[in-house]
């Protein structure tokens, strides 16, 4: 079995209090970090340790800190993103419930090498274990001296908080994320400028995922080598796995990303409910689904973009041959149809034109031209809006009509009152 | 949440739990989300005296408030029942059968999604992903979660539910005689 780095405090209760975490290892990373690391060098460290961003896109974390300009003479911010909404995802909440010190710690981490002064992290507002749980670990990382002023005898200080979400999956969404916490609407801003130039109150600030931080502490207690060692070279390190919908044995596992999207869930996931899997969505709604005949792909950031998907959030969900590939592109469409922010006309107008074709069809009343109607909307939505959003729902919804274009016409063909 | 509310009781009872909040951000407006969050705990559902309260406090324009409070879905601004039962239909748990049970919540307290029961005691609503799909299907009763649910086991919750209704009357009576 795979050692458990990222889970290894989930059945360790002890742990949610910063004694138990201590106890069991942690804080040994920023200890180390504050005694051998300048700023500089941490972030050089990272780098070296090829982390990438564990929310979705998959971006070199080292690099992204460096883009920090040094010398902006504002104040810097680093914010974690856990509003986890993506569905099919359930990660963070599994590393903020049974966890929580572990995040936190990686967040004074990552708060040192960019020179921020103040965090916070944004938790979806429906997480309140989550939210309890963390609040309490600050409270005693502070009473620890590991945040507030002069961290462990250092001229660094730092102070944390918790901003409660409340509700709208736009802001994990990074520049919606940092509207929400200056206290307005989640609607995503055009970037550049990119959040390390200007994020925000207009100032320089890192966002990364909570699974990135909870990486840190490891990089540091065990260094680069031991990280890198493990999984492929250009994505190292353990993730975790969200396992869901029609397979025997979900939950969240933590493997290294050179696994293969059959292993995963034959192997981990126990194989289908019923029948055989007729495909899996490899990494939350926004990641276009991959079937059967794909499953030798491995579950990294590159393997899975050449084959038309990503890994995303990883948040796998398994449909077997019991599913209906329409019915799931429109129960996804119409999520992100209620969820788009409405700033951009093709997400607002073009994803709720989709859902009505789609629960048309479902409902038996679809018409011939539907399918290839829906071709068009998915091309007038993707890469035409702010955000990802629309990209995300244009994308999964043209892979199900690429790969499952039969089920579609076989439910049309069942309409007696068509054309 | 009989009692009058105006700007002036609202004042009283939040500014110090907002001014609190107010210190986690170097500007007023960012601590809008946590201040609606103080009001709705307070009282349950938000509107417009709320609102021009919460502006007044924290010394913003009083739209500022308002355009949160009608973008967040979390925010109520309608009144919900005293059982708010928010049912994940997201794919996978829509996969293990979460519109059979919406249903089946449906018909045994005869409203549908979206709606509240004539007494006050029960609302429906289907949401989005609530991240708990290794547990699929999945409810919010307020704020708590219940897993891997079957009819069974909706039909013990709701009985569950009603038992622990029955009991929150009887207290609030005793309260009131109490009182008087």
């Amino acid at each position: 079995m795979t050692e458990q780095v990222l889970l290894k405090n989930v059945n360790n209760p002890d742990a949610l209090t910063l004694t138990g975490y201590e106890k069991a290892g942690g804080y040994q990373g920023l200890k180390i970090m504050f005694r051998d690391f300048s700023p500089d060098e941490v972030i050089a460290y990272v780098k070296d340790s090829n982390l990438r961003g564990r929310g979705g896109a998959g971006f070199p974390t080292g690099l992204k800190w460096s883009f920090v300009p040094k010398d902006s003479g504002k104040l810097h911010y680093l914010c974690c993103n856990a509003d986890e909404g993506e569905p099919g995802t359930f990660k963070d909440r599994v590393l903020m419930e049974k966890d929580p010190h572990q995040m936190i710690e990686g967040m004074i981490i990552a708060a040192y090498a960019i020179g921020a002064k103040t965090s916070y992290v944004y938790i979806r507002g429906e997480y309140g274990l989550s939210i309890s749980r963390v609040e309490q670990a600050i409270a005693e990382a502070y009473a620890q001296g590991y945040l507030g002023r002069n961290i462990m005898g250092t001229d660094f200080s730092h102070d944390m908080y918790v901003h409660k979400g409340a509700g709208a999956y736009i802001c994990g969404e990074e520049t919606a994320l940092l509207e929400s916490i200056e206290g307005k609407r989640g609607q995503p801003k055009l970037k550049p400028p990119f959040p390390a130039v200007a994020g925000l109150y207009e100032c320089p600030t890192v966002v990364n995922n909570v699974e990135t931080f909870a990486c840190l502490p490891h990089i540091f207690s065990r260094g680069v080598d031991w990280f890198t060692a493990i999984g492929p070279m250009d994505a190292p390190g353990p993730k975790l796995f969200g396992l869901s919908g029609q397979l025997k044995r979900p939950g969240v596992y933590e493997l290294p990303m050179d696994i293969t999207l059959g292993e995963l869930v034959e192997d981990y996931g126990g194989g289908p409910l019923t029948g055989k899997f007729k495909a899996v969505i490899p990494g939350g709604v926004s990641a276009p689904m991959i079937p059967r005949s794909g499953f030798d792909v491995k579950m990294d950031f590159s393997s899975l973009a050449a084959v038309d998907s990503m890994l995303g959030s990883a948040g796998v969900i398994a449909l077997d041959d019991s599913a209906s590939i329409p019915v799931v592109a429109r129960r996804i469409t119409e999520f992100f149809s209620h969820e788009s922010c409405g700033k951009c006309a093709p997400c607002r107008e073009g994803l709720t034109w989709a859902a009505k074709i789609l629960r048309r069809i479902e409902a038996g009343d679809g018409l011939p031209g539907d399918p290839d109607q829906l071709e068009v909307l998915c091309g007038g939505i993707f890469g035409t809006t702010f955000c990802a959003l629309g990209d995300g729902a244009a994308w999964a919804l043209r892979a199900t009509l690429k790969h499952f274009r039969p089920e579609y016409d076989a439910l049309i063909s069942k309409n007696n009152n068509r054309g | 949440m009989t009692a009058e509310r105006t700007i002036s009781t609202i004042r009283d009872d939040l500014t110090i739990a907002i001014s609190e909040v107010r210190t986690r951000y170097p500007n007023a407006r960012s601590a809008i989300m946590p201040a609606l969050y103080l009001a709705q705990d307070k009282y349950g559902t938000l509107d417009g005296t709320v609102y021009q309260a919460i502006a007044e406090i924290l010394d913003v324009p009083e739209i500022y408030v308002f355009e949160v409070a009608s973008f967040y879905t979390l925010y109520h601004r309608e009144a919900v029942g005293r059982f708010h039962l928010q049912m994940c239909t997201n794919v996978s748990c829509m996969l293990l059968g979460a519109y059979d049970l919406l249903g089946h919540l449906e018909g045994r307290l005869g409203i549908k999604a979206g709606a509240t029961t004539d007494d006050g005691r029960f609302s429906i609503r289907a949401v989005e992903c609530i991240g708990a799909c290794d547990r699929a299907p999945v409810m919010m009763v307020n704020e708590d979660y219940h897993n891997d649910l079957t009819r069974a086991r909706v039909d013990a919750l709701l009985d569950g539910l009603e038992e622990i209704d029955t009991i929150l009357d009887d207290l609030e009576e005793t309260i009131s005689e109490g009182m008087s």
